[in-house]
């Protein structure tokens, strides 16, 4: 189990520490015993999933060493436009004499961030209102927290993003962040949800409960561990979903406007008229790293999946 | 009949649910939200257009009201079909704007979700069948390749190729010169401008069909009953498609609402590649205009159109699966 990758010790293994308190097994000795797999060997053990984190490692040096690797300023417009590929500019410039590759280097750097916090927030948001829904099931706060899920299940996201983003006069890296985390946590809520009520009435739950645990920390501290894989998961699908949603808002022109991210030069690109002009680079490029990356993420999820379904294990 | 009733209940609450969040939204900032609006649109061009602060005040009623007394107004005004002036088409009430944009869009995403739906379920049905067979892995890792492509950026790259090196498609609009109606030539037109937005989401929309569809087939597969009409002498064809197939299907049915929202969201980025004149396009100019009434009616209707769709889907789960009707009714 994946649980026992924790410090906490399982439940299981609190239930006999009570029966005997003589024999205190250490976390560590335990698992000298079983020796089950950790996640992080499970995952790599996947040969896409090992490819899916390669190309995301690349991805995050990029983002990171960005200043260095780039050869300009993404916002420098001192080059000559549109002219082609070069050993100085790599990919080409635009319109206005920017540097096409570096605003692809430096656009990594949002999409990952928007990608990491987006995904974050909104795992979180579907945790906590998942498992409080699923751990209270039957009563009212249930059926609201249930209702309010289905309510942001169906209203599509998209165009909410786009309303809520339109309001806001200031356009930064954190209002897409926020709006994005808000709109998009219900399916992974929904999940968290039915996912717990297989597992809140095993037996080291009402172990916890007879210790007297609170029902905070039970559902926090003994229930989750064991759906960490759902909730990998769930961060995978938010964070893809995140990235997406970056690029389809910035290329509308409701981007940050401070920072290049491969959305904005498809929205400039498009302002432009670039594909008219044949300048067909501009387009194609902040596409193609969009899709490598989104595979990248696919790829992990099939490692994700090995994780919380032991069955597919085999054929890996 | 309770389950019914029940869906119908849900139907309405959702609505309610929707409606005021609608009404909500431009109220969240702090201060007086007409006032703020205003002054954001005096502050960009110096002379304020007074046709924008009337359609703005048409959208947000008297400010100087309680929120409650607003809310009952645009409660009242909704139900009437008023949901205020555009001001990008000032005086033209936004309802008439997006009337005449409406049938674009429901074309485009009437046929691109039909054939999605059949094409999907279809291709995704065969590969289970012909499970690791060469058809089966092509699918399914087209599947995934195809799964990490924005449709708008398709939607470029068609425009490129097909539209501006190869010429074979219109570049932009809806028509070009027929003159609108029920003739062939502005059909021939509609449709050859449709292509390629209708392309660019149909190479991606399917996939969750394809995916969803294989892996319940799969699964329902390994069943008994399918054992057993094997055993009993049926063909390939009656196993796959009267067996196996049609209880795969039920799944698929309350998916297709949600989906609805997906083709939805990926429209109104195509169709502003395309410039193709439906809501996804009205809606991109709202906001670069900052039409804020135009904004939250189309908003509204694409959720409206979702809980309709989910309310059909609900009903029509009822119908194909009489355990369903059972549990819950």
């Amino acid at each position: 189990m994946s649980a026992n990758r924790t410090p906490l010790p399982t439940p299981g293994e609190n239930f006999m520490a009570v029966g005997e308190p003589e024999q205190e097994l250490s976390v560590d000795q335990v698992g000298d015993v079983e020796t089950p797999d950790q996640w992080w060997q499970v995952l790599w053990s996947s040969k896409k999933a090992r490819i899916g984190i390669i190309i995301l490692g690349v991805y995050v040096l990029v983002a990171i060493f960005a200043p260095l690797i780039a050869p300009h300023d993404p916002l420098d417009g001192s080059f000559e436009p549109l002219a082609p590929a070069s050993s100085t500019n790599w990919l080409g410039t635009t319109t206005s004499g920017q540097d096409i590759a570096s605003q692809l280097i430096y656009g990594t750097r949002i999409s990952l961030l928007v990608g990491l916090f987006g995904g974050l927030f909104a795992t979180v948001i579907a945790t906590v209102i998942g498992l409080t829904s699923g751990y209270a099931e039957g009563t009212l706060l249930d059926d609201l927290l249930s209702f309010l899920t289905n309510v942001f299940l169906v209203i599509p996201v998209f165009p909410l993003i786009i309303t809520l983003v339109a309001y806001s006069e200031v356009r930064g890296l954190w209002l897409i962040v926020a709006v994005v985390s808000i709109t998009s946590w219900a399916g992974a809520a929904r999940a968290k949800r039915a996912q717990i009520i297989t597992l809140r009435n095993r037996d080291f739950v009402t172990a916890a409960k007879f210790s007297g645990e609170g029902t905070g920390r039970i559902v926090f501290r003994e229930i989750m561990p064991n759906m960490s894989s759902l909730v990998l998961a769930s961060f995978v699908g938010a964070a893809t979903g995140a990235i997406f949603a970056e690029a389809g808002l910035a290329a509308l022109g409701l981007g940050d406007s401070r920072n290049v991210s491969w959305g904005t030069m498809l929205y400039q690109s498009e302002q432009q008229g670039a594909l008219a002009q044949g300048l067909w680079l501009w387009v194609f490029a902040p596409g193609v790293v969009l899709a490598v990356l989104m595979t990248a993420t696919t790829f992990i999820n099939f490692g994700v999946d090995l994780l919380s379904n032991p069955h597919l294990r085999e054929d890996a | 009949m309770r389950y019914i009733g029940r869906k119908v209940l849900y139907f309405l609450a959702t609505l309610w649910a929707v409606v005021t969040l609608n009404f909500l939204i431009p109220r969240l900032q702090p201060g007086d939200p007409a006032e703020i609006m205003v002054r954001r649109l005096a502050g960009k061009d110096a002379a304020l257009d007074q046709a924008q602060v009337e359609a703005m005040r048409a959208m947000l009623g008297t400010p100087t009201d309680s929120l409650w007394a607003q809310y009952v107004t645009y409660l009242q005004e909704l139900v009437q079909g008023n949901l205020g002036l555009s001001y990008t088409y000032y005086p033209f009430p936004v309802t008439q704007v997006i009337g005449q944009a409406f049938w674009w869009t429901v074309v485009l995403v009437t046929v691109v979700q039909v054939l999605s739906f059949v094409g999907g379920v279809v291709l995704g049905a065969y590969a289970a069948w012909r499970r690791n067979s060469r058809f089966d892995s092509v699918v399914t890792l087209g599947s995934t390749v195809l799964g990490t492509l924005q449709p708008f950026w398709i939607g470029l790259m068609l425009l490129y190729v097909f539209g501006y090196t190869l010429g074979w498609f219109p570049t932009s609009g809806g028509f070009s010169e027929a003159t609108p109606g029920w003739n062939w030539a502005f059909i021939q037109e509609v449709v050859s401008h449709a292509f390629l937005p209708a392309l660019a989401l149909l190479i991606v929309m399917p996939i969750g069909w394809i995916l969803g569809m294989r892996n319940t087939m799969i699964m329902n597969l390994g069943e008994d009953y399918i054992r057993l009409a094997k055993a009993k002498g049926l063909t390939d064809r009656d196993v796959a498609l009267r067996y196996a197939a049609r209880n795969a299907l039920l799944p698929s049915v309350t998916g297709f609402a949600l989906a609805l929202g997906s083709v939805l969201g990926g429209a109104i980025l195509v169709e502003n590649v395309f410039d193709y004149p439906g809501l996804g396009r009205l809606m991109g100019e709202a906001v670069s205009q900052k039409d804020y009434p135009l904004l939250q009616a189309l908003m509204l209707l694409s959720a409206v159109a979702v809980l309709v769709a989910n309310l059909v889907a609900d009903l029509l789960y009822g119908v194909l699966d009489p355990r369903a009707r059972r549990a819950e009714g």
